[in-house]
């Protein structure tokens, strides 16, 4: 197959705009008699609301109106099982933050005024800080839904006898590792603009990446038909995970509107912004490794403790999703893993970029180079030797498909001069590689149907133009341009002469949104299904007038001609009249749902994935002994991408994660501290600006060495897999493992900053044990697991009795 | 009541048209631009000068238009990413970052193409230090600025007579 468009560099069909500044963001929404709305949040973290008296910001010049929790007596919550939110707070704030009443003003100046007129009488609560202080707290309860006392959510899953396994091995690891959360700091704060329209339905332009869930989860919050609400989702100045909840001023904002019969607008401040947070999960966890003496993985018991702020959120995902991955990178015969996700009094956790897979992939492969270590093996070689099988089944029977993990290990190996370098450096010199994967798209919706998880609709006509429809949302990782890319290559056509039309529930065919990396997989394939129903079409008429049979027909270059006699030909506007003769108004649809996934026990939905990508990543350091202080000078990525659609693109999701793995490695935490006792006690962020909150200037990054590994996977369009999450994921366990190369110290907890090597660099001269990380693993009263056979010991993927399971091993 | 007037009116050049305009005094110069001149193609991050995306040419230089006030530009010369183009001709800068990947979503760039504008007004022969030096105080999420830093060399490229 000769492709004309997949594969190449091209300009992205909607670069002109971005650097025009015509890209219309959500506050750059203007419209008439647009009104202006403010949140007063709670500055306490847990706290009763025992009385709110809004009666003198009502009366203050210019406000139109203020809204409590009386305005919403209905919870709302992004997923089916997580209802537990108040658009405004319903007598009980949960975390520093927690909208509590809005004012809706002729500006903001004004709102933000009548916002210190609102008297709000609070009863302080008992707080819980952390995830081991809900533990040993199961009172005050946060939440009255949830597991017991403060978690929320508490499971085990075990896939063959996992203790025998460990029993057996020649060597087993046992390790304690902490990943501290930290915030997706998109550069646009969220903004959202709701307006009746002529006839009083609704439209909310909204910075989200995911407008059929808020479209949905809108009208239950509402209480009104899903038929008279519109959301439109713009182009999002990037998500990374943090639009992806249906948010409180989304729902504000579209109440008040309607309310007012006016436009109202809302744009969070920076602060606003770190406070609603649902960013990246801390997660202490414990991983238990059984290796043969070679260093062949037998067994893994992973325990994770997520620390999950005051609300559900995504996080009955997040829970799953420090998991279920990891299985799918190397041969893993027995595997346990116990998760616990509790309630704090802090901003709520949820997906971020890698979605609760960061964190047990920073344990797993730090932990290979301590086995590495251990068994005198070259960390490169062990990983080589164990990479999972293309077209196998895991032990949790995810399907894996095609993997290139071993090519990028190769690749980074020789283009960073690992033989040269590994242990070979002079003293303070190190590099170290680690390895990961990821989805491409969830195999489940976060509702349950059967309905498709992306549709797309084709529209030409006798102008020659061609406009696709399509629920997908733009957040910069290219999701139009990839849309163009996949029925331009269909019909023979330049991909800037396809109009897009996305994001809009009123106009598009529903796609599940820009999340867990499913655009390019359910999209593309979606994209592909109609072009060619498109095609088809075409072909019929224009064989017609040719005097061929269609399949004799080719389409390339805005033409369609006879295959061997391209002189026989019409162009593209020709051949669509004809058709448009023949058929009358020309269209086509095309849907995607995942295949079946194998598993059948309860919890198998998660993990499930048309096609998983690969990366692998070797990076350099330098230490300086006397303070601690490091650089890292150069990164090697290799990404299994199945197929690029655009290479310029392509590499640009590709550093773009090697940049946010690295922001996570160094120096990104969202991180709390209690005020003092004569004030509040509240915990408060302790850096809620851009000056503060350290992230990656220019001067920081270092130069990025980017390979794409093309194997292209027969579940995906052209071959095509994710590249926005995946390559993330090795860079942060890559540098503790290159500081260990370096001077010989673990650390084992994130970000790793200077002061930390510097303390396992004293500890190493103090003659102990060279580690900064945490001591130990509290006492988790995880369930009894649910049993499950591996494929390779006679499972059937469902659920089994573990006597069942003792008498087939 | 206060001696504070409501509006105040001034005339400043905006992307070389002579632009008068009237607003609040407390306004900064990226409200006057985005609120009262509708030139939302200048962005915020932060409104504290901590990101960058507000960046815009005041007589030239580079500034964050989220701490200057809107009073304080009667009779500069501003410039906003709207005036990049001639006509319908991308600058050379516009369109190296979208040939080259250098504007993901979009939302840091135009602060980062002024930004880089100053810098190539003033020397075409820059090298790589010098880029990531004049973009320091340009935040973006997207990138990793490899390939922004490409862009900037590919203009100066570009644009060499």
């Amino acid at each position: 197959m000769s492709l004309k468009v997949i594969g190449k560099a091209r300009r992205r069909v909607d670069g002109r705009a971005k650097v025009t500044g015509l890209t219309k963001f959500a506050d750059d929404i203007v419209l008439p008699r647009m009104l202006h709305c403010r949140l007063l949040r709670s500055p306490h973290p847990h706290a009763e609301i025992l009385e709110i008296n809004t009666q003198r910001a009502e009366k203050h010049p210019g406000v139109h109106l203020v809204l409590t929790g009386m305005d919403f007596p209905i919870t709302f919550g992004i997923m089916p099982v997580s209802q537990d939110e108040y658009p405004l707070a319903n007598g009980r704030v949960r975390y520093v933050g927690d909208p509590v009443a809005a004012v809706i003003a002729k500006d903001e100046q004004t709102a933000t005024a009548a916002l210190d007129l609102i008297e709000v009488n609070y009863k302080s609560l008992k707080t819980i800080s952390n995830s081991e202080e809900a533990l040993q707290n199961p009172e005050p309860r946060i939440h009255d839904y949830g597991e017991r006392g403060n978690i929320h959510r508490i499971q085990s899953y075990e896939f063959g006898d996992v203790a025998e396994a460990l029993a057996k091995s020649a060597h087993v690891f046992d390790d304690v590792f902490f990943y501290e959360g930290n915030t997706h700091l998109p550069i646009e704060q969220h903004a959202s603009v709701a307006a009746p329209d002529g006839e009083g339905k609704l439209t909310l332009w909204s910075s989200t990446q995911v407008p059929h869930y808020i479209h949905r989860a809108l009208a239950r919050a509402l209480q009104m038909p899903a038929a008279h609400i519109r959301v439109i989702a713009c182009p999002n100045g990037g998500g990374f995970g943090g639009k992806c909840d249906l948010h409180n001023h989304e729902i504000v904002v579209s109440r008040a509107a309607l309310k007012l019969g006016r436009p109202v607008k809302i744009c969070l401040n920076r602060e606003e912004v770190f406070y609603m947070h649902r960013g990246r999960h801390p997660v202490l966890m414990r991983m238990r490794t059984g290796v043969t003496k070679d260093g062949k993985l037998t067994g893994m018991h992973l325990q994770t403790l997520l620390d999950g702020g005051g609300y559900g959120g995504y996080g009955a995902a997040s829970t799953f999703y420090t998991g279920v991955l990891q299985t799918v990178t190397y041969e893993l015969p027995r595997y346990k893993f116990d998760a616990c996700r509790a309630f704090t009094n802090k901003p709520p956790c949820g997906p971020k970029r890698g979605h609760g897979t960061p964190q047990p992939r920073f344990g797993q492969e730090v932990q290979l180079d301590k086995i590495a270590e251990k068994l005198k093996l070259d960390p490169a070689e062990l990983r080589l030797g164990m990479v999972a099988k293309p077209n196998s089944l895991t032990a949790n029977w995810l399907k894996i498909g095609s993997i290139g993990l071993a090519e990028c290990i190769r690749q980074v190996v020789a283009r960073s001069d690992w033989e040269n370098k590994f242990k070979k450096m002079k003293r303070g010199k190190g590099i170290g590689i680690a390895c990961s994967s990821y989805l491409s798209g969830a195999g489940l919706p976060i509702y349950w149907n059967k309905m498709p998880h992306s549709g797309v609709q084709l529209l030409a006509d006798r102008s020659g133009q061609v406009t696709v429809f399509c629920g997908a949302t733009e957040i910069g990782q290219g999701s139009d341009d990839v849309l163009a890319a996949m029925v331009a290559e269909v019909l023979g056509m330049d991909p800037y002469d396809i109009r897009c039309v996305t994001g809009d529930t009123a106009l598009t065919p529903v796609d599940l949104g820009s999340y867990s990396s499913r655009v390019t997989v359910m999209m593309g394939n979606a994209a592909i299904q109609a072009a060619e129903k498109l095609k088809a079409q075409i072909a019929e008429a224009a064989a017609e007038q040719l005097e061929v049979i269609p399949s004799r027909l080719s389409f390339s270059q805005g033409k369609v001609f006879v295959t061997e006699k391209s002189n026989k030909s019409l162009s593209f506007k020709e051949a669509i009249e004809f058709a448009e003769a023949k058929f009358g108004t020309l269209g086509a649809v095309g849907s995607y749902s995942p295949p079946r996934a194998p598993g059948r026990y309860k919890g198998a939905g998660v993990g499930p994935s048309p096609a998983y990508s690969y990366s692998a990543c070797v990076l350099e350091v330098e230490v300086d002994e006397a303070t601690g202080w490091f650089a890292v000078p150069k990164i090697w990525i290799a990404h299994d991408i199945g197929r690029t659609v655009n290479p310029v693109l392509a590499r640009g999701q590709v550093e773009g994660s090697v940049y946010m793995g690295l922001a996570e490695a160094l120096m990104e935490e969202q991180v709390f501290r209690r005020l003092p006792p004569k004030m509040s006690q509240a915990l408060v962020h302790k850096i809620p600006s851009l000056l503060e909150y350290k992230s990656p200037t220019s001067l920081d990054m270092p130069e990025v060495d980017t390979v794409l590994i093309e194997d292209p996977d027969p579940n995906c369009p052209f071959g095509a897999k994710e590249a926005g999450q995946g390559p993330l994921l090795p860079v942060m366990p890559a540098l503790a493992n290159a500081i260990f190369d370096a001077v010989g110290v673990r650390i084992d907890e994130l970000p790793i900053t200077p002061d930390k090597v510097l303390r396992a660099l004293e500890l190493k001269a103090q003659g102990k044990t060279p580690r900064v990380g945490p001591e130990s693993f509290p006492a988790v009263p995880y369930p009894k697991s649910i049993f499950v056979l591996p494929p390779w010991e006679g499972g059937d993927g469902k659920e089994s009795k573990r006597n069942d399971a003792a008498a087939v091993v | 009541m206060s001696a504070v007037p409501e509006r105040i009116h001034l005339s400043m050049s905006v992307n070389g048209e002579e632009t008068p305009v009237s607003f609040a005094p407390y306004k900064t110069l990226l409200e006057v631009l985005r609120e009262d001149l509708n030139l939302t193609g200048t962005k915020h991050g932060c409104e504290l000068g901590e990101c960058g995306a507000c960046a815009v040419l005041v007589d030239g230089q580079p500034q964050l238009s989220c701490l200057v006030l809107g009073a304080a530009c009667a009779g500069r010369r501003i410039e906003t990413v709207e005036g990049m183009a001639n006509g319908a001709e991308l600058h050379p800068l516009q369109a190296a970052f979208a040939d080259l990947g250098a504007a993901q979503c979009g939302y840091c760039t135009p602060g980062i193409l002024m930004t880089a504008k100053a810098l190539l007004d003033k020397d075409l022969n820059v090298n790589r230090e010098q880029i990531k030096e004049a973009i320091s105080g340009n935040l973006c999420r997207c990138t990793g600025y490899q390939q922004i830093f490409e862009a900037i060399e590919e203009a100066a490229r570009r644009m060499q007579p």
